[in-house]
């Protein structure tokens, strides 16, 4: 491998970020010309910036690499990205969300709903769920990129993921550049282009579409006994109905990270920097063609790559990879691909990572200096600066500590029960704040308490790949989980929590006193 | 269908592509929607920037 290509490439990268980021700057000083004149500004730059954010290393690298694992079931997830992350979300959670928060003057989204319900503990609890949910997808978000560093550079994933953290790190702390909209949509684009060449040369290395499927298809037969056993029918089949394995594809990973993404702090924050409804509409049309890019790719080509490691190496991909799924796509990628392209993947998922980090580092600083902090004080400024610098700090190292000692193929589990804790704990919170004007301050209260103790309660003591791993029901209750019976123990927290967040905000709303009608009316003040 | 056999992948297969075409036709048909109020949308938009602004200031972000 000719290392200066790189090191070239990363410079010109680097040198364009800083040019944009200058730029972008340059023209925020003067907000208010920028903001009239920026109307005219493509929407294509505003839907990018918004995919940049939405998709991260752990979409394109642990997605890509568990569909490498339990094959093009895992296109369900895009179909839910695309229908309730784009379509859905825009529309409908989108256009109110901006509304409302405008007429609120909410700034972060547990901002939105304790101005909402008038609650200072919904804003802080909130606040905090996001503060100390937020560092495991973080965690996972760098290992993407440390995993495919490693394999590329071919040097140890702890040196790996050290450079991989300094390099963001450096980039988000750089500051001013969050929100700048030239940079984002840079990142995007740069993804954009790397996963179209990616899908292009899988397909025509494989034969073309069908070949390719068929000959996936034709390999049902080579999935390892273990895997089997637990209801895997091949790469291009669902799992049986009701196994272990279909289980975790339809309640962690479909349901998990497809529902979750209506409630995620940091993309909800996105609706209210909107500048018109117009532009909401425009972004659904660009919106729904990069979510079908990356992840649809990404999952793709993850399935895909079985058929090629087969070929050339006569082994499936999770065996090629030692049983580390997050090492599928890395490897496939470096195996498969030209050594241009490499390069260009390894900045796509720089980029992918840089985007996604510096917004989550945003949310956690907003949450526990504004949302928590100050919403307690009482008042704003004095010491809130060091309160969130330091909680920056805080929620950066334990996402770092936390990128050492996760296991191998963690990156989707990881980012499913963040997506899945914040479903259970805000979606039905969120949806009767924007839908339902009976919804009652205990209303909400009830389902946000109920959603985020009972997640909780479920990865600690019934899911059994986490109630295993933390080992405190084993200590507490002498076995690994509450209740052994199948299917109990594979059914992710979210098919248990959110339903029963939703049950709790609507019975205890009803229960309770309607809000005043002048609350409301200030509130839904031009929501159609 | 395409090499695939199994008709909840298959399905979906051609579902993602029909959600996308969804999104395309939705954005391309409401493309000017609304231009009426982007004015006053802007201004609001305008006013709670200045606010955000002022947070992350305050915030160091």
């Amino acid at each position: 491998m000719n290392i200066w290509i790189l090191y070239v490439m990363v410079l010109v990268y680097l040198l364009i970020t800083v040019y944009l980021g200058y730029k972008g700057w340059k023209a925020t000083k003067c907000s208010e010309d920028y903001m009239v004149a920026g109307r005219n500004s493509p929407p294509y730059i505003m839907a990018m910036s918004y995919g940049a954010t939405f998709i991260s290393t752990s979409a394109i690298v642990g997605f890509g690499g568990t569909a490498g694992l339990f094959g093009m079931g895992l296109l369900w997830l895009t179909f839910f990205n695309i229908f309730l992350g784009i379509f859905v979300a825009f529309i409908l959670f989108g256009k109110r969300t901006r509304k409302m928060g405008h007429n609120l003057n909410a700034l972060t989204f547990p901002d939105l709903l304790g101005k909402r319900f008038e609650s200072r503990f919904i804003q802080a609890f909130s606040g905090l769920v996001i503060f100390f949910g937020m560092p495991l997808y973080a965690a996972v978000v760098l290992i993407g990129g440390a995993r495919f560093l490693e394999t590329t550079l071919a040097i140890e994933f702890n040196i790996a993921l050290l450079i991989f953290s300094v390099i963001v790190a450096a980039y988000v702390v750089w500051g001013g550049l969050k929100g700048v909209m030239y940079t984002d949509a840079m990142q995007g684009t740069i993804m954009l282009v790397g996963m179209v060449f990616l899908l292009a040369m899988t397909y025509s290395h494989l034969g073309g579409i069908t070949a390719a499927h068929q000959a996936l298809t034709n390999m049902a037969s080579l999935v390892p006994e273990n895997l089997a056993q637990t209801g895997h029918l091949g790469w291009t089949a669902m799992p049986a109905l009701g196994s272990p394995w279909w289980w975790t594809l339809v309640s962690t990973l479909v349901l998990g990270v497809g529902v979750g993404v209506l409630a995620m702090p940091q993309l909800v924050v996105r609706f209210m920097t909107v500048r018109s409804s117009r532009e909401l509409n425009r972004a659904v049309l660009v919106g729904g063609i990069f979510i079908l890019m990356m992840t649809g790719v990404a999952f793709t080509v993850g399935a895909l790559s079985n058929v090629f490691f087969l070929q050339e190496d006569g082994k499936i991909a999770i065996a090629m990879a030692a049983g580390n799924a997050d090492s599928i796509i890395p490897l496939y990628v470096n195996q498969a691909m030209p050594e241009w392209f490499v390069y260009l993947f390894l900045l796509t998922l720089m980029a992918a990572g840089m985007s996604t980090l510096s917004s989550q580092i945003h949310t956690q600083g907003t949450a526990i200096g504004r949302d928590f902090y100050e919403n307690l004080k009482r008042s704003e400024g004095g010491s809130s600066l060091l309160v969130t610098r330091i909680g920056v700090m805080i929620a950066i190292v334990i996402a770092v500590v936390l990128g050492y000692v996760l296991p191998e193929s963690i990156i989707a589990r990881g980012t499913a029960i963040f997506f899945g804790l914040c479903a259970s704990a805000f979606l039905s919170m969120y949806a009767a704040a924007l839908f339902w004007r009976r919804a009652t301050r205990e209303g909400a209260i009830a389902g946000l308490l109920t959603g985020t103790f009972m997640s909780v309660f479920w990865l600690v003591f019934v899911h059994q790949k986490e109630s295993q791993a933390l080992g405190i029901a084993k200590m507490l209750l002498g076995r690994d989980v509450l209740i052994t019976q199948m299917p109990w123990p594979v059914v992710d927290p979210i098919v248990v929590a959110f339903p029963l967040a939703l049950v709790a905000t609507v019975v205890v709303s009803l229960i309770t006193k309607p809000p005043e009608d002048k609350h409301l009316e200030k509130c839904f003040r031009g929501v159609k | 269908m395409l090499g695939i056999s199994d008709p909840w992948i298959w399905g979906v297969y051609v579902l993602c592509l029909l959600s996308t075409l969804l999104c395309v036709i939705y954005g391309a048909l409401k493309w000017n929607y609304g231009w009426e109020q982007e004015r006053e949308e802007i201004s609001e938009e305008l006013a709670w920037e200045k606010s955000e602004d002022e947070l992350e200031q305050r915030l160091g972000l």
